[in-house]
């Protein structure tokens, strides 16, 4: 049916021209809108990498505000920690009506001890235990409304700007992790590079991520249809993305920018001649946000659960055939 | 913008000359300058195929009055504009963008900042402008905040609506009622198909051995892009017997069972593709022959409340003159509160909604039941072609709020509280069902495995709860009846897992 006018939303007047083929049923749409701005949206972020790699930075500029914990936490001293913590700092912030629950993840001690080995458990472990949470929500008897959401939805991980290729802690880490979580690599501190040296380092990731079957987001198999594969493509050609982090405006020709002043020059975050800031900030917020949390929810969140699952039904079984869990699963 | 006469693929330009390019731009912003050189140099290079599809799009922003920095549809190639964070002047930016696009000779570089193989990431920040109906709602639209730096999150919603689009929507409306009432009529009417077109009639004697059945018609509805999977549920021969007590037995299984089947593969292994068949809204047609309510309308109701939404309708009400419409609704109103029957409430409007809609809101709320008749001709009368039924003394309009509420209904069920009603659906009615569910679930498992325990362990202590009471025939087929049932649940699981073994592999 295709409808010659546009019909009012609510509300319609008796018109003399009536519509003969208009039902209306594109207002649902408006119905949704409605309905996501008033819940608001949830998004969990988690950062990882070494500690001086601007992390912290770089959660600020993307979202414009002070959202690292280094400025919620007073810290007496940047200490590096014996063990990997991880930290979580969560802001409600709004943006033309449209508020979202931000939570960005730290984990600081990640990769800085002498033996790093099994440094990925712990976050693995947190990862997991959010999509535990979730799950225990989720067969609950007596359901919340809303489930909150803690899984994390996008895992940020910084590669030290080396120039040369992947560390093994590196790949170790993205091998595993990539499996339960999306993973998007960005080259941390770019302002070390040239753009030579840039495109080398990120050609030699790349073959390092295929060669060690790293999937990393945007995943080539969760590609829906034609459409989302040609862009996706185009954003795999760009990863990993090459950032400077900065939180401190400069005046640039009359205007303020977020920059590194130094005294060749200074670099504008946001200038995609200078790096891949403004390509990254678009992919997690602008256009892939809901795809980001699409994938975390029925990928990554559905294959915890099968696993869970299973388990229980391979587990504990009575002498009556009933599994022990299946009464409190279902 | 500057056009530079550095040929593109100058890489390795001096950093002098990186400073001097953002040092002579204007005021306009840069990313957004930034993008639209990149999809210029896109243009050129054609390195990509579908270059004229780029260039149309690059065009489209031009031809469009206010905003250049619209974008015709979301997942086009090459498409950006308007990736900065905030949207430019309309009167700074035309200008040099219609210079830009439109002479894409290859004489005239681009500003070169950007490397060859660089191009844009699609950043959308409005939905498409005339096409969407969220042509409404522009976040980054208004100029007086071109000024202000944006994260951008607020194109949040509209990557949900573009998601919900590809996917479709469903919704599932039952109709009950007796025979003649214009059920089908107004199916018809509401969603202008025709749902019913091999329908048979029945006689007095075929219909006097009847029982009542639930029939199911899908059609597929597409408006404007978005695409509709209505489900119409009937129950033929409901109230037409001369006996109909518990008629609306069967209805209520049918609910149930729709629950069951969405919890059985809400628990499953396997919930990529979970098909939603809940009953969303139940219009129940009440006769406008009664005084108000008859008994079986307040039976079917007050079974039906906490399982699925009622909506009250008043059939054919063209037999009824306004005045006797109002008293009928204000009797009806009172009959239902008098029984406790909970029909669907519409959501209180929100403090800050504007006072159209508030107005709006209460004068459904005073609707109910709605007052309708359906037609699906259109008769001319006056020069003019309504939908309408033709009458001696007159026409009756449809679509004449003045002459029904059909109008009403319909806004209400399909453009403004469809959504709800599915939420309420699956927040209220589904809840409920899955909670008892569950735990009559968990009941019957703890009685079946101290059953167990007894007849295993006789010798110790054992605290019997139910079996006591119960004479021994009836515990015998009590259990027996569970066992079947556990059997069945065992079987379920059973073929649950090996559909994932099977998927695995």
């Amino acid at each position: 049916m295709v409808a010659p006018t546009v019909g009012p939303v609510y509300g319609e007047k008796p018109s003399s021209v009536v519509d003969f083929s208009y039902v209306g049923i594109d207002a649902i749409l408006e119905q949704m809108r409605r309905k996501a701005m008033k819940q608001g949206f949830e998004l969990n972020i988690m950062v990882v990498g070494q500690s001086g790699l601007g992390k912290s930075t770089l959660m600020n500029t993307l979202f414009k505000s002070k959202v690292s914990r280094k400025y919620v936490q007073a810290t007496a001293q940047e200490k590096i920690p014996k063990t990997i913590e991880i930290k979580s700092i969560s802001h409600d912030i709004e943006e033309k009506g449209v508020r979202m629950k931000l939570t960005v993840i730290d984990t600081p001690g990640f990769g800085d001890q002498i033996n790093n080995e099994n440094c990925w458990q712990p976050i693995m472990r947190f990862i997991n235990d959010q999509y535990e949470a979730y799950l225990q929500e989720e067969i609950n008897i007596n359901r919340k409304k809303r489930i909150p959401d803690s899984r994390v939805h996008c895992c940020i991980y910084f590669i030290p700007p080396t120039g040369h290729c992947l560390r093994p802690l590196d790949v170790e880490f993205m091998r595993r992790l990539s499996k339960v979580v999306n993973i998007v690599p960005v080259i941390a501190k770019a302002d070390t590079l040239t753009l030579e040296e840039r495109d080398f380092f990120k050609q030699k990731i790349r073959e390092d991520l295929r060669a060690n079957g790293i999937d990393v987001y945007p995943q080539k198999e969760f590609d829906e249809d034609q459409e989302d594969r040609m862009i996706n493509e185009k954003i795999r050609e760009m990863i990993p993305f090459a950032v400077v982090g900065s939180d401190q405006e400069y005046q640039v020709n009359g205007r303020r920018l977020l920059g590194r002043k130094t005294k060749w020059g200074t670099i504008e975050v946001e200038n995609i001649a200078h790096c891949e800031f403004a390509y990254l900030r678009d992919l997690l917020i602008r256009t892939h946000m809901q795809n980001i949390k699409d994938i975390t929810s029925t990928i990554h969140y559905e294959m915890y659960r099968v696993r869970r699952l299973n388990e229980n039904n391979t587990g504990a079984v009575h002498t009556n055939g009933l599994s022990d869990h299946s009464a409190h699963e279902m | 913008m500057e056009e530079y006469p550095v040929p593109p693929s100058a890489v390795e330009e001096s950093n002098h000359e990186f400073h001097s390019s953002s040092d002579e731009r204007d005021s306009c912003f840069i990313p957004p300058n930034n993008h639209q050189t990149d999809d210029l140099q896109y243009l050129q290079h054609s390195s990509h195929s579908d270059d004229s599809e780029v260039e149309n799009i690059m065009h489209e922003p031009l031809h469009q009055q206010q905003h250049p920095l619209q974008v015709p549809e979301f997942p086009e190639l090459g498409r950006h504009m308007g990736g900065g964070e905030c949207p430019l002047s309309p009167s700074l930016l035309r200008p040099p963008v219609a210079g830009s696009a439109q002479s894409d000779s290859s004489s005239e570089a681009a500003g070169s900042r950007c490397r060859s193989v660089e191009f844009d990431l699609p950043s959308p920040l409005s939905p498409s402008r005339p096409k969407s109906p969220w042509g409404l709602f522009d976040p980054y639209e208004n100029s007086e905040d071109q000024d202000k730096e944006y994260v951008g999150f607020a194109t949040l919603p509209n990557q949900v609506h573009r998601k919900s689009v590809k996917k479709g929507f469903d919704f599932t409306l039952m109709v009950a009622g007796e025979s003649g009432l214009g059920k089908s009529t107004l199916v018809n009417s509401l969603f202008l198909t025709d749902l019913y077109k091999d329908r048979k009639l029945l006689n007095a004697e075929e219909r006097i051995t009847q029982t009542v059945e639930i029939t199911k018609h899908t059609v597929d509805i597409e408006e404007k892009g978005v695409k509709l999977k209505l489900t119409i549920v009937d129950t033929p021969g409901f109230g037409d017997a001369v006996n109909n007590t518990e008629c609306w037995k069967s209805v209520a299984d049918y609910i149930d069972q729709q629950f069951e089947q969405y919890f059985r593969d809400e628990s499953g292994l396997n919930r990529k593709n979970i098909q939603d068949n809940r009953v969303h809204c139940c219009l129940y047609f009440i006769s406008p022959f009664g005084h108000g309510l008859r008994p079986l309308d307040v039976e079917f109701m007050k079974a039906l409340h906490e399982k699925v939404n009622i909506v009250p309708v008043l059939a054919k009400a063209d037999t009824l003159t306004p005045s006797e419409v109002r008293k009928k609704k204000i009797k009806i109103r009172e009959e239902i509160e008098q029984y406790g029957i909970k029909i669907y409430q519409f959501p209180d409007c929100d403090s800050d909604e504007d006072e159209d809609f508030k107005q709006q809101d209460l004068e459904l709320k005073e609707s109910i039941p709605f007052a309708v008749i359906g037609s699906n001709t259109v008769v001319e009368a006056k020069g003019k072609r309504v939908r309408g039924r033709l009458y001696p003394w007159g026409i009756v309009e449809v679509e004449n709020s003045a002459h029904c509420d059909f109008v009403k209904l319909r806004n209400m069920l399909v453009r403004t509280h469809m959504q709800d009603l599915k939420d309420v659906t699956r927040e209220t009615h589904y809840e409920n069902y899955r909670a008892q569910c569950i735990q009559s679930m968990t009941r019957r498992v703890v009685k079946e495995r101290n059953r167990n325990k007894l007849t295993r362990e006789s010798g110790t202590d054992f605290p019997i709860p139910a079996v006591s009471g119960v004479a021994d025939s009836d515990t015998e087929k009590l259990i027996r009846e569970k066992d079947e049932e556990l059997r069945r649940m065992q079987e379920m699981l059973q073929k649950i897992q090996d559909q994932m073994h099977t998927q695995n592999y």
